[in-house]
């Protein structure tokens, strides 16, 4: 994946870090990473808050000094290179813009700096680009956030970078202008050609704009990939939680028939393809979507082939309008999800309800059972109970 | 009280939402607050000011024992212009000098405390408020003895050739120019820390982003964003010194005097009133459009 700097450098990647590590003081912020970014990528870093994206962003920039390992940019290293020598800039966190500049002058403040020529023409162009062509004498105070932010965007776009760091910067906009500029910004990105690497804590932000998503957890990265590898074969509890949500069950592989682990669970044998299981023998965690189940009423004969997991009771029922959410109690105690479209063809349960939970095998993943299976799960690690599927 | 009253009743009976009546009963009470300090300003500025302009137009050949007559002599001001123009040149060359120097030796100071000092700053604080536990008089008094003709300093400055082996330091200018110096710098210092307190380390770190080096965005950002310090600072500095005359009193000669020390002698040696007025007009309108003029020049927009 990520260890082959070498070959990948060679084939057009853009940004690469290697072995990267940073700490501050005795606590480690970013722990010995590999990152790979191709360029014209729209790539995105994701985690929960002080996993160190911030910390990962601003060593590219060069505002942070890595402890160890090394970065190169288009083939070059630029692990010491000073921060305004660098082919990089930044829309921040809090936007930073300057106050004593009008919108104008904050677009033109790169190009100024490097001397360039025809200044006007490109900050109109790009003010026309963001669509703030009317805002040019205004001060950032007098601007709202979805301007301040798009300000920010166009005077670090302006410079043409290599590569542009986005530090969560629709974090403050509320949800109508931030699903508003997330098309903007893919928009844009498309438009210009320019490699994006996104920082977002905001799963669904990352998997609707990036091409490819890391995901980052206590400073390493526990996956990179594309939106829908990672939701469908996540590597980790941790990103099958983080990303959407997912029912693990422990189990113990048997054997193997064919291209199918054969695993058992509670007394049930669920069949995992072998190329979706992170572990072939000995304990693991069976995952599978909770959309990808299926409800049955208790005791139905169901297709051949199938998983099955019977004896589950419903306990909580959750009309959302396209779906409609089922908690369900298994007989050993642990609590499952399943979402049920709202298709008008399946049968409906209720509350005490016994059924029976199938799905395909080849909707079905298998983990490493040394990882803590709520790892990643906001229900969990946001001090929530563990009632309620309601997110 | 009663417009308030008056108000709220009116407003009871429209049924008009409780919020706007908050901000209307605020907004006079905006004004009574101001009461007091209007008052005052009444009182003790606008009052005496108009008396001392007043004064200023008196016949000068009146005396305080026999009265003075108001006989709109303007010639007062010609006179005080013609007999005094060099003190008044020389206070505002002094001031502006003093001001100069504070700003010079104070920027790095501010800047110092403000990014550099880390746990120490408000021991540094301490440290620039520290001279104004004793008296303006004592502090200008200690840098007589300092910059005496046998003093360390002297010796040394004449042992490395810098001042003639008969040449001194009191009595000169340069004397009354760094005490000036000396005893405004907090005036200055202070704004300008307060002021570069206030800038956002991040938006040097956009700054360095987008192709500034350190002396760039100091130069892009952090000047500009402290000019409110800047102006605050030299306004405070310049206007008392441009006035004072202790300073030139205690370090120089009559040959270094300001205009202060010109006031001083009119009012309470020659008890030439109207003479000493019109000297008092003359500084503070001077000083009032040179100050005017420069704020205009600054662009404070951020000031208000
Ligand atoms: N200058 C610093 N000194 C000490 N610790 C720091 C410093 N900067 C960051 N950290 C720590 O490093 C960790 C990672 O911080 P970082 O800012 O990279 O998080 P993040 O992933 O960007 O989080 P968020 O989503 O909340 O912005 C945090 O635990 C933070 O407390
Ligand atoms: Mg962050």
């Amino acid at each position: 994946m990520a260890r082959s700097t070498q070959d990948s450098r060679a084939s057009g990647a853009d940004l690469s870090l290697t072995s990267v590590t940073k700490r501050f003081g005795g606590f480690t912020a970013v722990d010995d990473l590999d990152l790979l970014v191709e360029r014209g990528q729209f790539f995105a870093l994701l985690g929960p808050s002080g996993c160190g994206k911030t910390t990962t962003l601003r060593m590219v920039a060069g505002l942070e000094e890595p402890t160890a390992g090394r970065i190169d940019l288009g083939g070059k290293d630029i692990t010491r290179l000073r921060p305004y020598k660098r082919p990089v800039n930044t829309v921040f966190q809090n936007y930073a813009l300057f106050p004593h500049l009008n919108t104008f002058d904050n677009v033109a403040f790169g190009l100024r700096r490097r001397g360039v020529r025809d200044v006007k023409n490109q900050v109109q162009e790009m003010l026309d680009l963001v669509e703030l062509s009317t805002y040019g004498e205004r001060r950032p105070t007098q601007l709202s956030g979805g301007q301040q932010q798009r300000v920010a965007l166009a005077r670090a776009l302006i410079n043409r970078p290599q590569v542009l760091l986005l530090d969560e910067p629709l974090g403050a906009l509320d949800l109508k202008l931030r699903r508003q500029m997330q098309i903007e910004l893919k928009r844009i990105q498309t438009e210009v050609g320019i490699t994006f690497v996104h920082v977002t804590h905001d799963q669904e932000e990352a998997m609707t704009m990036a091409d490819t998503i890391a995901v980052m957890n206590h400073g390493v990265i526990e996956q990179i990939g594309g939106p829908m590898e990672l939701y469908d074969n996540p590597a980790t509890t941790f990103v099958s939680n983080f990303l959407g949500q997912s029912n693990l069950v422990a189990g113990q592989v048997l054997g193997r028939t064919g291209d199918e682990l054969v695993v058992e669970v509670e007394g049930s044998k669920l069949g995992v393809p072998v190329d979706r299981a992170r572990q072939t023998s000995g304990r693991v965690w069976v995952g599978v979507r909770p959309e990808k189940v299926f409800l049955v009423s208790g005791g139905t004969s169901t297709d051949e082939g199938a998983n099955v997991l019977g004896e589950a009771r419903v306990i909580d029922v959750s009309f959302i309008g396209v779906s409609t959410q089922y908690l369900v109690r298994m007989p050993w105690g642990q609590e499952l999800t399943v979402f049920e479209q709202n298709t008008g063809a399946r049968e409906r349960f209720g509350v005490g309800d016994s059924v029976d939970l199938h799905w395909t095998p080849a909707h079905t993943f298998a983990l490493d059972a040394s990882q803590d299976a709520r790892a990643g799960d906001e229900r969990y690690e946001g001090g929530l109970a563990t009632a309620g599927v309601g997110t | 009280m009663s417009v308030a009253d008056v108000g709220e009743t009116l407003e009871g009976r429209t049924g008009k939402p409780p919020r706007k009546r908050a901000r209307r009963s605020g907004w006079s009470t905006g004004y009574l607050l101001l009461l007091p300090g209007l008052l005052w300003l009444l009182v003790f500025f606008v009052a005496p000011t108009i008396q001392l302009a007043a004064t200023s137009l008196y016949d000068s050949a009146g005396s305080l024992e026999a009265g003075y007559a108001m006989t709109w002599s303007f010639g007062n001001y010609l006179d005080a212009l013609s007999t005094y123009r060099e003190q008044f040149v020389r206070s505002l060359i002094y001031a502006t000098t003093a001001t100069g120097l504070a700003l010079l030796l104070g920027y790095p100071l501010a800047y110092a405390i403000a990014f550099k000092a880390g746990r120490f700053k408000n021991l540094m604080l301490m440290l620039v408020i520290a001279p104004f536990f004793t008296s303006f008089l004592v502090r200008t008094l200690a840098w007589k003895s300092i910059l005496a003709d046998n003093g360390a300093v002297v010796e040394t400055l004449k042992s490395v050739g810098i001042l003639a082996p008969d040449g001194r330091l009191l009595a000169t200018s340069v004397a009354v120019i760094t005490g000036l110096t000396y005893n405004f710098l907090p005036f200055m210092v202070l704004p300008l820390y307060a002021s570069l307190e206030k800038i956002d380390p991040r938006l040097l770190e956009a700054g360095k982003d987008l192709y500034a080096n350190g002396f760039t965005a100091f130069r892009k950002i952090t000047v500009p964003l402290s000019m409110p310090g800047v102006v605050a600072g030299t306004l405070l500095t310049f206007i008392p010194a441009a006035g004072d005359y202790i300073n030139s009193e205690l370090l120089g000669t009559p040959r270094q005097y300001m205009i202060g020390n010109v006031i001083d002698n009119t009012f309470l040696v020659q008890l030439n009133y109207p003479i000493a007025a019109a000297c008092s007009v003359v500084l503070m309108v001077v000083v009032v459009v040179m100050v005017l003029l420069y704020v205009r020049r600054a662009g404070t927009e951020d000031l208000v």
